[in-house]
């Protein structure tokens, strides 16, 4: 059976703690919330460590405003996925929840650990046996990157559900660190590097995050994956518009899992401007939105083919936001 | 990097409630619930498949809620309450769900069935009547390679009607 | 073509019971239910006796290179390993065939696939034989890797990945003729070639492999997750070198087998060998990532067929020309390869028929008996070319296959003795249930029908030998039953089935009956679970058994009766005016301890050719099913709707198991047709694991309509048959065939991903032929067909 390493598991009571804690121990310390990013990869050696900072503390509530809502980052993606406010006004934010793996990861998993999720590769997201074998990579251990060996850099993939649609939904993410808070809009969080892939320091907690909407938003996400459940996303569109009558007043379009980094698709949003919404304008402003994507062979079935549907995903993600038929849609998530 | 072992082992004391017993424990603080469970405590009725998050064969109720123990460390869960197989009938007598599976033929080699018992049993409980695409959206964390799940469904619904 | 064939039954009912069964035919829970929904029933991995040391493998980096030197002198330095062995504690060969003894527990010398074990660890915790094995310094002279069939015809570049077989890495040729196929084609109004490609795929049973053994007062004691307690006692003896009786293989509990368990496995050899080193219990249960290694699971098989018919669809003639992809050892290879030509005459009335085989050895996993072993392949090629041939001939597939349909109580062209068929009720069933004929199409939408059999047990041993195939004995004691059998129930059921069996004969209830099974110490033998052999072999061997107790039962009653035991009757817990405790007091004052036994031995009705050993059997299952789906255009993706199938089981002992292994059957055949496949990169298995192995979840499993059809076999028990196997066989081509109804192309290679199914759609709209699968056919160097005379026609 896998099991973890020799680790142990220090359980600090406030987030200012917390950072501390990690300020002092450095990289050989990291932040577990759910777990269940963090220990499938310790199992298989991904990360060199000895101490576990628990963040058991983190608040687990849900809070609305009027134009806000500010979910604690402890709260898991079940509780998220069914809480009628977020339904009601956040529906995409919901939806990517409740679309990330299983019912039961789901009960563990949390916001703030969706958010922090690891990128992913099939060339590192294997045991240790595994990656010595194929050799290491630039991710871990190694000095090439095994899906680009003529790259410098590392193309893991941003496989958050809920992070495209944070953004979309102009989120910001509250942070904790040893001396003190700081928002940060969830769009600076992430770099488009598959190894440093998160903007904020190491040593800082993310406690919350606040989504905010206008009455009118409306938000839909769409995720491809092969199967029904379990799977992580191959692709997936986050959309927040923001209507009058037909015409689209503001539109946020964020990809997941083509890049390194949820993929903000501004070309789309800036087209969408002031347009009226018809099926041509979807088709047209999905084409462009896809055009940035570049996804790599380094994921589940073939990157030709990902390609493809990323102008897919964000047409039927556009068609849920902004047509009350929703469009018309292929059953995307399982074959 | 290699593997290594000669850190020490930091054990943690503490007390866990399974099946409505308190048991205190010395436990390596890195083993998972799953592996405490099934070397420290015999609770050997939770399976697992894959140890990865990937199958839901270790899934256990966690405050009545499905969780995959194979991603769990004890620590994390002082004081809320779990459940397992062995706690599912009362005394001799099978749970509703237990009888179905059985009836039914819903489990085959087994070995599937405990983490998908549990997960079926938390659905009736907060579903009392759950449509067919309930009850697969509800154990769609649960992967069986014996029965094509139709057998399964079938019992859910049997014990679902039996209960109410 | 008869309708509903009722042969008259061998198994003939007794009269006093009005040849009314009471237990056979009922929908009764399995014996081990309770056991299995409770967590009481105990796996291998769940024991954990004191002192128990835990052993882990170091397993090989590359796909193919010599081991120059290992070293393993700074794992044994770490504290709490307990023992470390490599190749030279274990040099000697085995493999589950005779003729392909080529495994070690260990390699020393040559490592042939990424997850070849190499040396073994056993510690006082996993960590730290995980670490060890890590401490292993191996010194390697890597070799070219050969990773596909077209590199194993080649010269290789640096050397043969075994050293028999050939030319280069050919395993084995098989190249037989039966009646004259060139007349045949040249009979044909229309004569049409195809090419098909089944990729690989795996078993992934729930619970991973696991063996546990101990060695007390010089015996070995293995619990292994096996389903073949007897070949991994054979295999234990010749490597361990110690006899038979001082080893005891028990199978424990078992999470799921469909062929992955079926063969002797080094870590069962390793973990008794270390015991033996150590004196304490050794337990190893391999990782997931390991089980994707230790394989045995579908060939991949590249697949050329041809077929020449008349204007109204009669086939006069087939050849067909196979070429397996056989991973890095023997296996059951040589008996998949024959099967991968065996059943085609099966189904379908061949008058004349060629099949050129060919095996290769590549640097892979070794592949095997899955679930089908060796047919699920070619019936894929086979159901998609026949409607391809139809379409030539302008004729309905559907109607093209039943003018086609092999007729009961015939041999077939290469000498195999069909006696009960229901393919006509299988497929009259499911075109009335589907609506296939009648349902209106929407864009997109499809259904696709196919037919299959299978075989209800290899009417030959795996090694030659005159002995029983199984055998059961029977002790009853103060009215207490108990059966042993060494039949291993792998959660298909086969205990309930002895139970049953057992019940029936004896007037009591499944429940009533203990079991002790796959035990090599205490139950007779039984050849295993595999080729859906047990409830007809084992079934049969029960039925004596039980037959013989009922007449000594009846024979002490009727004496104390004063009656005739002809009138003495057996049921509901009774034997006359006894009730079955008294009787059997009784009988047991009479004759003495009350044991009985019965056993199975296949009829000899093998062909009278080399080769001819595999695809006989005493009977076949017959199955019909019709897949109903909505494909995407622009997508490929695939939404499976309903699956309807019919499935002649002979007889459902228990229809609630037949059922289950029906649905089962079809869960896993929708996997292969959709999903699963195992996919090499850079020689390494590109992705072993839950997550990236696709199996099918709760919410991609459509509902299923099973039909149970019942053809009473005349030599099974009861007139039973086999259901393990045979529903999975149809589901890939009616998927196929499903997606050509709803979008026109053809995919000719399994699994249909929407990629290639996209591809497919392309090629349509630039007006290329517009389908999606191998362009050719390797040129393959077979031998000569060596000819046989066919039967008869109408023996
Ligand atoms: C089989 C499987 C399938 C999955 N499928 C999906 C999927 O479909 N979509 C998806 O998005 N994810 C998926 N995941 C990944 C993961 O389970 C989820 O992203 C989950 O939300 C992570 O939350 P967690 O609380 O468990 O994170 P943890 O595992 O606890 O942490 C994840 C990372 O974030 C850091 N971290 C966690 N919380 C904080 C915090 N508050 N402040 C700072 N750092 C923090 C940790 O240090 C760690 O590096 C899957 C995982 C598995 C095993
Ligand atoms: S993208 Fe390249 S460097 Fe990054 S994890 Fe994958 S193989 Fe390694
Ligand atoms: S063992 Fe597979 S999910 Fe826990
Ligand atoms: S019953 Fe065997 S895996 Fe579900």
């Amino acid at each position: 059976m896998l099991r973890l390493p020799r680790l142990k598991y220090l359980r600090p009571k406030t987030a200012r703690d917390a950072a501390r804690m990690a300020t002092e121990l450095g990289p050989r310390a990291m932040f577990v919330a759910g777990g269940t990013d963090l220990f499938p990869k310790l199992k298989r050696r991904q990360f060199d460590i000895d101490t576990l900072i628990g963040l058991d503390f983190l608040s687990r509530a849900i809070r609305n405003g009027s134009d806000e809502c500010s979910i604690g980052a402890g709260a898991t993606l079940a509780t998220a996925s069914r809480d009628g406010h977020l339904n009601a006004r956040y529906a995409g934010y919901a939806q990517a929840a409740g679309l990330v793996s299983s019912p039961p990861l789901r009960n563990a998993g949390t916001i703030g650990g969706n958010l922090c999720v690891d990128t992913r590769c099939n060339y590192y997201d294997m045991t240790y046996e595994w990656r010595k074998a194929a050799g290491f990579c630039l991710k871990k251990d190694g000095d090439i990157c095994l899906v680009a060996p003529s790259s410098p850099r590392c193309w893991a993939v941003s496989s958050s559900d809920t992070a495209p649609m944070a953004i979309a939904l102009d989120g910001v993410a509250i942070l904790a660190g040893p001396d003190g808070d700081r928002e940060l809009p969830v769009r600076d969080l992430y770099r488009d590097d598959g190894i440093d892939y998160l903007a904020k320091q190491p040593s800082e907690v993310l406690t919350g995050v606040r989504l905010r909407a206008v009455a009118k938003t409306r938000s839909a996400y769409v995720k491809l994956r092969r199967r029904g459940s379990i799977d992580f996303p191959i692709a997936g569109a986050a959309v927040a518009a923001e209507l009058d009558g037909d015409t689209v007043v503001r539109c946020r379009i964020v990809l997941s899992a083509v890049a390194s980094h949820p993929l903000e698709a501004t070309a789309a949003e800036d087209f969408l401007k002031g347009r009226t919404i018809s099926t041509d304008t979807i088709r047209e402003a999905a084409e462009m939105a896809a055009k940035p994507a570049k996804p790599l062979d380094n994921a589940d079935l073939s990157h030709f083919w990902r390609k493809r549907m990323v102008r897919v995903v964000v047409e039927q993600a556009l068609a849920q936001a902004t047509t009350s038929t929703g469009g018309s849609v292929v059953k995307l998530s399982g074959l | 990097m290699k593997r290594e072992v000669s850190r020490d082992v930091e054990r943690v004391v503490l007390t866990l409630d399974v099946n409505g017993e308190k048991r205190d424990l010395l436990v390596p603080s890195h083993k998972t619930l799953l592996e405490v469970l099934r070397e420290d405590m015999q609770l050997t009725g939770t399976k697992h498949g894959c140890e990865l998050g990937e199958c839901g064969t270790c899934t256990v109720l966690v405050d009545g809620k499905p969780h995959l123990s194979c991603l769990v460390l004890p620590i994390q869960l002082e004081g809320r309450s779990i459940t397992t197989i062995e706690g599912m009938a009362h005394g001799s007598e099978l749970h509703p769900l237990q009888v179905a599976f059985a009836e039914l033929g819903a489990a085959q080699c087994g070995y599937c069935t405990p983490g998908i018992l549990l997960s079926a049993r938390s659905l009736l409980e907060e579903n009392p009547r759950p449509s067919r695409d309930e009850i697969r959206e509800a154990l769609a964390g649960n992967l069986c390679r014996c029965t094509g799940y139709i057998k399964i469904l079938e019992a859910v619904e049997l014990a679902a009607g039996r209960m109410l | 073509m008869r309708e509903s064939p009722h042969p008259a039954l061998r198994a003939d009912l007794p009269r006093e019971r009005g040849g009314e069964l009471r237990v056979v035919g009922k929908a009764l829970p399995k014996v081990d239910s309770a056991a299995k929904v409770t967590g009481r029933a105990i796996y291998a991995d769940d024991m954990l006796p004191a002192r128990t040391l835990h052993c882990r493998i170091l397993r090989s980096p590359h796909p193919h290179a010599r081991i120059l030197s290992i070293d393993t002198s700074a794992a044994r330095r770490i504290p709490g390993v307990q023992a470390v062995i490599t190749g030279i504690d274990l040099p000697i060969k085995f493999g589950i065939l005779p003729v392909t003894q080529d495994e070690r527990a260990l390699e020393h010398e040559k490592v042939r696939y990424v997850g070849d074990p190499i040396a073994a660890v056993a510690a006082t915790d996993e960590e730290i034989a995980a670490a060890a094995c890590d401490a292993i310094e191996v010194e390697y002279q890597v070799l070219d890797p050969v990773m596909s069939i077209e590199a194993a015809l080649a010269e290789p570049k640096d050397e043969r990945i075994q050293d028999y077989g050939g030319p280069n890495n050919v395993h084995k040729f098989v190249a037989l003729e039966f009646g004259d196929v060139d007349d045949g084609f040249a009979r044909a109004d229309k004569v049409r070639e195809d090419v098909f490609f089944f990729q690989g795929n795996t078993h992934l049973p729930m619970e991973q492999h696991s063996a546990i053994a101990t060695y007390v007062d010089g015996r070995v004691t293995l619990w292994s997750s096996t389903q073949v307690v007897h070949y991994v006692h054979r295999a234990l003896s010749k490597v361990l070198e110690l006899p038979m009786h001082r080893i005891r293989v028990i199978g424990a509990a078992h999470g799921g087998g469909f062929g992955g368990k079926t063969d002797p496995f080094a870590h069962e050899i390793i973990v008794s060998k270390l015991a033996m080193l150590t004196g304490r219990p050794v337990k190893c249960t391999l990782t997931r990532e390991e089980v994707f290694y230790a394989h045995r699971g579908r060939h991949p098989v590249l697949m050329w067929v041809r077929t020449g018919a008349t204007k109204d669809g009669r086939i006069t003639a087939m050849h067909f020309r196979s070429a397996l992809d056989g991973g890095a050892y023997g296996s059951y290879g040589v008996a998949s390869t024959f099967y991968t030509g065996a059943l085609q005459t099966v189904t379908y009335d061949i008058p004349a028929y060629r099949f050129e085989g060919c095996r290769v050895f590549t640097n892979k996993p070794p592949c095997g008996p899955k679930r089908g072993h060796g047919t699920p392949q070619p019936r894929f090629a086979l159901e998609v070319h026949l409607e391809k041939l139809a379409g030539d001939l302008g004729l309905d597939g559907v109607e093209l296959k039943r003018r086609n349909f092999v007729r009961p109580n015939t041999r077939t062209v290469n000498w195999l003795r069909v006696t009960s068929c229901g393919l006509e009720e299988c497929t009259e069933r499911v075109m009335e249930a589907s609506g296939y004929r009648t349902r209106a199409r929407r864009p997109g939408h499809g259904m696709g029908f196919a037919i299959s059999s299978y075989l209800s047990g290899a009417g030959t041993a795996i090694y030659w030998n005159d002995m029983p195939h199984s055998e059961v004995q029977i002790k009853v004691d103060r009215g207490g039953v108990t059966v042993y059998c060494g039949a291993m129930d792998i959660g298909q059921g086969s205990d309930s089935v002895l139970a049953t069996i057992v019940a029936e004969e004896l007037g009591l209830q499944p429940s009533d009956i203990r079991l002790v099974t796959a035990d090599t110490d205490t139950t007779p033998i039984d050849l295993g679970s595999y080729s859906s052999r047990v409830t007809f072999m084992a079934g049969n061997a029960a039925l004596e058994a039980g037959r013989k107790m009922r007449a000594m039962l009846v024979e002490a009653a009727a004496a104390k009766m004063g009656r005739d035991a002809a009138s003495v009757s057996v049921t509901d817990g009774r034997v006359g005016d006894f009730t079955f405790e008294e009787a059997s007091v009784l009988a047991e004052a009479r004759f003495g301890t009350l044991t009985s036994a019965g056993s199975y031995t296949p009829p000899k009705i093998a062909g009278p050719y080399k080769g001819s050993g595999v695809g006989p059997s005493p009977a076949y299952s017959y199955s019909a099913c019709v897949v109903d789906l909505d494909a995407d255009a622009r997508t490929g993706l695939v939404n499976v709707n309903k699956i309807w199938i019919a499935h002649d089981v002979g007889r459902a002992i228990n229809p609630l198991l037949v059922e289950g292994q029906v649905e089962g059957s079809v869960y896993m055949g929708l996997g292969e047709a959709l999903m699963e496949e195992q996919v090499f990169r850079n020689g390494l298995h590109k992705w072993p694991s839950m997550l990236e192995y696709k199996s099918p979840t709760f919410l991609d499993m459509p509902d299923v309509e099973t039909f149970i059809v019942e053809t009473l076999d005349p030599e099974g028990p009861y007139g039973a048959k086999e259901a393990g196997q045979g529903p999975l066989l149809p589901v890939p081509p009616a998927v196929s065939l499903a997606l050509h109804d709803a979008l026109g192309v053809w995919i000719d290679e399994i699994p249909a991903t929407p990629e290639k199914i996209v591809e497919a759609l392309r090629r349509k709209d630039k007006g290329e032929p517009p389908r999606y699968g191998p362009a050719h056919f390797p040129a393959i160097a077979y031998p000569p067909v060596i000819k046989v005379q066919p039967p008869p026609r109408d023996s």
